[in-house]
């Protein structure tokens, strides 16, 4: 069976980053699901945005098949984007993907762990903008 | 032309001023950002100090690129990636040559800036480091890089008049008509930047 896109979690804050990671996994059904990782806080557990920490998770779920980054807000952005522009620091194939944090992930991990490739990973997850609430 | 020693000088005098200033930059971002933008840049240029203490060698170049990976990798704000790619465009910019003229350093400081403004999205009049960042390279390109303290004085200009400003990037951004009034701490850290190049230039 191929690799599955794996899916990053970036957060001002570890609790959101490591929730959100849960939610879509657990939403994404049981079984076979994409790799997913949490990247959120800084290094010593307070508010912000780590380089190391997004490194890392981006390490652990690259399985050859892409990385699909979702952000929240700020310097998570930047610091992805900062990384991205250098080429080297992290997997190829790695994307950062303009979408909802929460909604986005939950999309984006649900259509990976169908076997999704990286585009329809990212298309899933920009998609869930348009979804309206009222 | 400046050396590697003169890049150094810059880092670790920023590191000084930033350690110096830290308490004012965050009582700036107290008032409309998220009061830590003293600690990161101390926190952030610490780091600077010390992986280029930890690298004997290097030329202008090399140094400025590590400086800004250190900037990206320690910060935790917006102001790691934005300082880390100012100075890591500015660092590629220059190559690998021993020594720099001051000419190539504001070629390679105007590209820097050029990034910081295309990664964050921002210009001019937005209310952030961009504000004193912009006229400071404009003034150090029209000297032909030769007058580092007309830098330094655009800059300070420029962060004073973030103050009538309403910041549009940023958490600063949706406080709207509430951050008139308030120094950007950005612009005010960018010129701590620039005034401690001319220092490095003796030109302070």
């Amino acid at each position: 069976m191929s690799a599955k896109v794996g899916i990053v979690l970036v957060s001002h804050s570890a609790a959101v980053a490591s929730s959100v990671a849960e939610l879509a996994l657990g939403l994404a059904g049981g079984g076979g699901t994409a790799p997913v990782a949490a990247a959120g806080g800084t290094a010593d557990g307070g508010l912000g945005t780590s380089a190391e920490l997004i490194q890392r998770a981006a390490t652990a779920v690259d399985g050859g098949a892409g990385v699909a980054v979702l952000v929240d807000l700020g310097s998570a952005v930047l610091t992805v984007k900062a990384l991205l522009a250098e080429g080297d620091e992290l997997p190829g194939g790695t994307r950062l993907v303009d979408a909802p944090f929460v909604e986005g992930a939950v999309a984006a991990v649900v259509t990976a762990s169908a076997g999704g490739d990286l585009d329809a990973v990212a298309a899933a997850a920009s998609e869930a903008y348009g979804y309206r609430k009222e | 032309m400046l050396d590697a020693d003169f890049f150094r000088r810059w880092m670790t005098g920023m590191a000084a001023a930033v350690d110096r200033e830290a308490d004012r930059l965050t009582e700036l971002d107290s008032a409309i950002g998220d009061a830590d933008h003293g600690a990161n840049l101390r926190r952030g240029f610490a780091a600077v100090v010390k992986a280029l203490e930890e690298e004997p060698s290097g030329t202008p170049g090399s140094l400025l690129v590590l400086a800004g990976r250190q900037l990206i990798s320690t910060v935790g704000g917006a102001s790691g990636p934005l300082y880390g790619t100012l100075l890591r465009r500015a660092g590629k910019a220059l190559g690998d040559a021993a020594e720099v003229a001051p000419v190539q350093l504001a070629e390679a400081l105007r590209v820097g800036v050029a990034a910081v403004a295309q990664l964050g999205g921002a210009k001019a009049g937005d209310k952030t480091m961009l504000d004193a960042l912009e006229p400071a390279v404009e003034a150090l390109a029209e000297s032909l890089g030769e007058s580092f303290a007309a830098a330094a004085d655009a800059a300070d200009q420029g962060a004073l008049a973030t103050v009538p400003m309403r910041a549009r990037k940023g958490r600063a951004g949706y406080l709207g008509e509430r951050s008139v009034g308030h120094q950007d701490p950005g612009a005010a850290s960018a010129a701590l930047l620039v005034a401690t190049l001319a220092a490095a230039r003796g030109a302070r």
